[in-house]
């Protein structure tokens, strides 16, 4: 059994612990806003928050989060998610969108850790998140202006 | 085009009146199809609430036909964009076909082209009956009655309504059989910005797509295939596989051994305990190296003739001969939603959630191999994390895949097959590699006076279901781009010499323009240079009179992008045209030298393609189009190991473009009162000739063969 706890709730789950969680999230418990883009920590399209920080859940073993609390994009709340949000919608930056879930996530950590990015900094937080749309146009700006939103 | 809405349907229930406008069939099929869950059979409905719901005929996979067919609608409809509403059209060849091609599919570029009249009667037909009904209910002329933002309003007596509160009346109104659409000058929604019907699902997770679906008892499947083109499975080991906890079954298909589990990972880790034996007899076993030798023998050797313009003279004769090969390899498309499909059978039935890019193929040959009639298969058309081609398969072979899992597991139930990113660059299906071979010769004024062009590659289209579409002919799609040249060459001929390969190729993101533009346009600069001319005026001096659209883009991108020539400030700028899928788009590319390899640092881009329904869709395809050009450009090959093994296995071999390789874009649409042309796919081509000829002014050196940064020898 492993407990952890997803979006605030608790789960206690008799799961192969060499399940990664992003199988765990979208097949058992149908949190389906995390996406699989490569299984192997090359596009970032299943990053979570683990105990706060980024995470590749397509690497994540459910045996290694005992006690973690993880949070996916269905579960995001605070100043800087509402602002990425706000900011991506506002210049429509989705194409196809698969990929965004990830990028989301990893822009909210970033604006989280460096309230102002510079461009350099988001290419270091930004570089793991693949967009086969290449709407990296888009979420470059997306990330400043969210970055303004939030400075008030 | 012209189509006429001659019939219409309602469909009353709890939670409101929907108006449906629907094209000629018969009275059963109507109400069959209207009374189906799935298959509202119309490209409108409008709610009690106020909400108009647009049926999109078109895959939405990133590409916009979701808000740009809706805005057609809205347009004629003079309906609010708050108000607008998009929803997947089922699969169905009646209602729903791509004027373009007389059946289900999305392709080519072609979906706002198709749609641009069809969706504005619909919309036109649409506001006819509800004024109708207005002027019904309120007495007085529905010539003084007015819509706007989605208001019906009679000005003299000081009545309006919304369109909820009119659309039961609406219904029983006659439906137009030809209603007039409005004149370009009277457009409000479009030609100007709109925000996306897509964006807020795909940024908070709630956007569905294939792998989203769960449904009960479902099962998740992956399948072996083998390692080597055309080799078949010879025997099997199942044990270790259904020992592992979650497998349910092991089964032979034809494109594999197919794996079935409670839960995703169950399946794959199952896959890997599999030990599968191959028969190679017919597989492909050459190596790229080999292939590639024998496309150079047959570019060499000239092919058949697809393009002939003038006597070619003796290049003997010529001041100058240049001569050029070049190499293009496989690629991957790469969609990062991995190809997937959920199927349910149930009493003799199937219905199936996936992104379908070609149902009028897809739901036959699913039908057949589940051995029932295709009336008997339903498909819910979901939106597609990417495609790039790879959905839209004439083999349907996906589909097939899906059917045979459903099948084999010998009793119904609901199973969803899930291609891994391994198995989507292994699996094929790949942009055909592709050797062209070039003679041009130049007299003594400069002047192109003989220009030939040999193309050597596989068919994507010969021994498929769309073989038909050729009649008897060579396939275009192979060559496209090296023909119907607006360049004015003095004599031409252009041949093409057809591969055989038991790998397979598909389409991608701007099919053969994607080595045809590439092989042209940088060999173009190199007979300019040869000629002492600048790439821009030497293009423009090449162009007939009449060939304004692409005089156009090409002086546009090099207004915008300040052209001074090659270099300019210790950095290159090349350009290069294209004309694809009827839209003309010219890029200049800004190249700095870092340590001998190239950077691309900014990037223009002039785009015509008529009548420019939603800016901000058209410049987002640009913006992704050249990304996604750049990152294949760069980094990406499929290449095969002697024996004919696939050599590229993720993304860790197979690179996509990230955030700090991709350059500023700025893009300027040519104002233009033609009808509509796509924008999916032009934007691709032009970037990966121009940034070869940046890098060219730049460097010193040429690239003939891609990817930049590792070419296959």
């Amino acid at each position: 059994m492993t407990a952890f706890t997803v979006n605030g709730r608790d789960y206690d789950l008799d799961i192969d612990p060499e399940t990664p969680l992003l199988w765990v999230l979208r097949d058992e418990l149908r949190l389906t806003g995390t996406k699989f883009g490569c299984g192997i920590a090359q596009c970032g399209a299943c990053t979570v928050m683990l105990d706060g920080m980024p995470r590749r859940s397509c690497v994540t073993p459910i045996g290694m989060i005992e006690g973690s609390e993880i949070t996916t994009i269905e579960g995001m709340e605070g100043p800087e998610i509402a602002a990425v949000q706000s900011a991506w919608t506002a210049i429509d930056v989705p194409q196809c969108g698969w990929c965004q879930s990830g990028q989301i996530m990893s822009a909210t950590a970033l604006l989280q850790q460096v309230p102002k990015p510079s461009d350099e900094d988001i290419n270091n937080a930004m570089a793991g998140n693949v967009c086969r749309c290449a709407t990296y146009v888009r979420i470059r700006q997306a990330i400043h202006d969210a970055a303004k939103t939030l400075e008030g | 085009m012209s189509v006429q809405t001659t019939r219409r349907g309602f469909l009353a229930g709890g939670a409101g009146l929907m108006l449906a406008l629907t094209l000629p069939l018969d009275r059963a099929r109507a109400q069959a199809v209207i009374s189906g869950p799935f298959a509202p059979n119309a490209f409108i409905r409008i709610g009690t609430d106020d909400l108009v719901t647009v049926m999109i005929k078109h895959i939405e996979m990133g590409q916009g036909p979701y808000t740009g067919l809706a805005t057609l609608v809205a347009e004629e409809l003079d309906a609010d964009w708050s108000q607008m509403r998009a929803e997947g059209a089922p699969a169905d060849d009646k209602l729903y076909a791509n004027l373009a091609f007389g059946a289900q599919g999305t392709g080519g570029s072609t979906a706002m082209a198709n749609s641009f009249m069809q969706m504005r009667k619909a919309g036109a037909a649409a506001r006819a009956m509800l004024v109708g009904a207005a002027a019904a209910e309120w007495g007085v002329p529905a010539e003084e009655i007015t819509v706007k933002a989605g208001v019906v309003a009679h000005a003299a007596s000081g009545k309006s309504s919304g369109f909820g509160a009119l659309s039961a009346a609406a219904a029983s109104q006659p439906v137009p059989e030809d209603p007039p659409v409005k004149s370009a000058a009277d457009f409000v929604l479009i030609g100007k910005d709109r925000p996306k019907l897509d964006t807020v699902a795909k940024t908070n997770g709630t956007a569905q797509f294939t792998m989203d679906v769960y449904r009960d008892g479902m099962l998740t499947v992956v399948v072996a295939h083998p390692p080597k083109f055309g080799a078949t499975v010879t025997s099997f080991d199942d044990k270790a596989a259904l020992a592992v906890k979650g497998v349910e079954m092991v089964r032979q298909i034809s494109s594999g051994v197919a794996v079935y589990a409670t839960n995703t990972y169950a399946a794959l880790k199952g896959r890997d305990a599999l030990a599968v034996q191959w028969d190679d007899s017919a597989a492909e076993t050459r190596g790229s190296a080999e292939m590639f030798d024998a496309y150079v023998k047959a570019a060499t050797e000239g092919g058949i003739t697809v393009e002939e313009q003038g006597d070619m003279p003796d290049m003997a004769g010529a001041a100058k001969v240049l001569e050029a090969e070049y190499r293009f390899p496989y690629l991957a498309h790469a969609p990062m939603e991995p190809l997937d499909a959920v199927i349910e059978v149930k009493d003799g039935r199937a219905e199936m959630w996936f992104g379908s890019q070609f149902p009028t193929f897809d739901k036959p040959t699913v039908a057949k191999a589940l051995g029932i009639a295709p009336e008997n298969v339903a498909i819910n058309v979901l939106l597609a994390g990417g495609s790039f081609g790879r959905r839209a398969q004439g083999s349907a072979h996906l589909a097939a895949e899906a059917g045979e899992v459903a099948k084999a597991a010998g009793r119904d139930g609901a199973f969803k097959l899930v291609w891994t990113r391994e198995d989507d660059l292994k699996g094929g299906y790949y942009r055909p590699m592709t050797v062209h071979k070039f003679r041009a010769g130049i007299d003594a004024d400069g002047k192109i006076i003989g220009w030939e062009n040999t193309v050597a590659n596989q068919s994507i289209m010969m021994g498929t279901p769309m073989e038909a579409m050729l009649k008897g002919g060579p396939d275009n799609t192979s060559y496209e781009g090296s023909t119907n040249l607006p360049y004015q060459f003095g004599a031409r001929r252009i041949g093409w010499a057809r591969m055989e390969s038991p790998v397979s190729v598909l389409w991608w993101r701007s099919v053969g323009h994607t080595h045809t533009a590439y092989a042209v346009e940088t060999f173009l600069d190199e007979v300019l240079e040869a000629a002492g001319k600048d790439p821009v005026q030497g293009r423009l001096d090449l162009l007939p009179p009449d060939a304004t659209r692409e005089r156009g883009v090409i002086e546009k991108v090099a207004e915008i992008s300040g052209w001074a020539g090659p270099v300019r400030d210790g950095k290159g700028y090349g350009i290069a045209y294209t004309k694809s899928f009827n839209t003309y788009v010219a890029e200049v590319v800004e190249v700095e030298d870092r340590g001998g390899v190239p950077h691309v640092t900014r990037v223009w881009c002039a785009v015509d393609c008529g009548i420019a329904v939603n800016p901000n869709v058209i410049r987002a395809q640009m913006e992704g189009g050249i990304g996604y050009a750049l990152g294949t450009a760069l980094h990406n090959h499929i290449t095969f190991a002697p024996g004919g093994e696939v050599e590229q296995s993720n993304f860790h071999d197979y690179p996509m473009l990230r955030i700090h390789e991709m350059p500023a874009v700025e893009v300027a649409i040519i104002a233009s009162d033609a009808d509509p042309t796509g924008v999916g796919e032009p934007g691709v081509p032009p970037l990966a000739p121009a940034m070869a000829n940046a890098w060219r002014a730049v460097s010193g050196a040429r690239q003939y063969q891609l990817p930049f940064g590792g070419a296959i020898s």
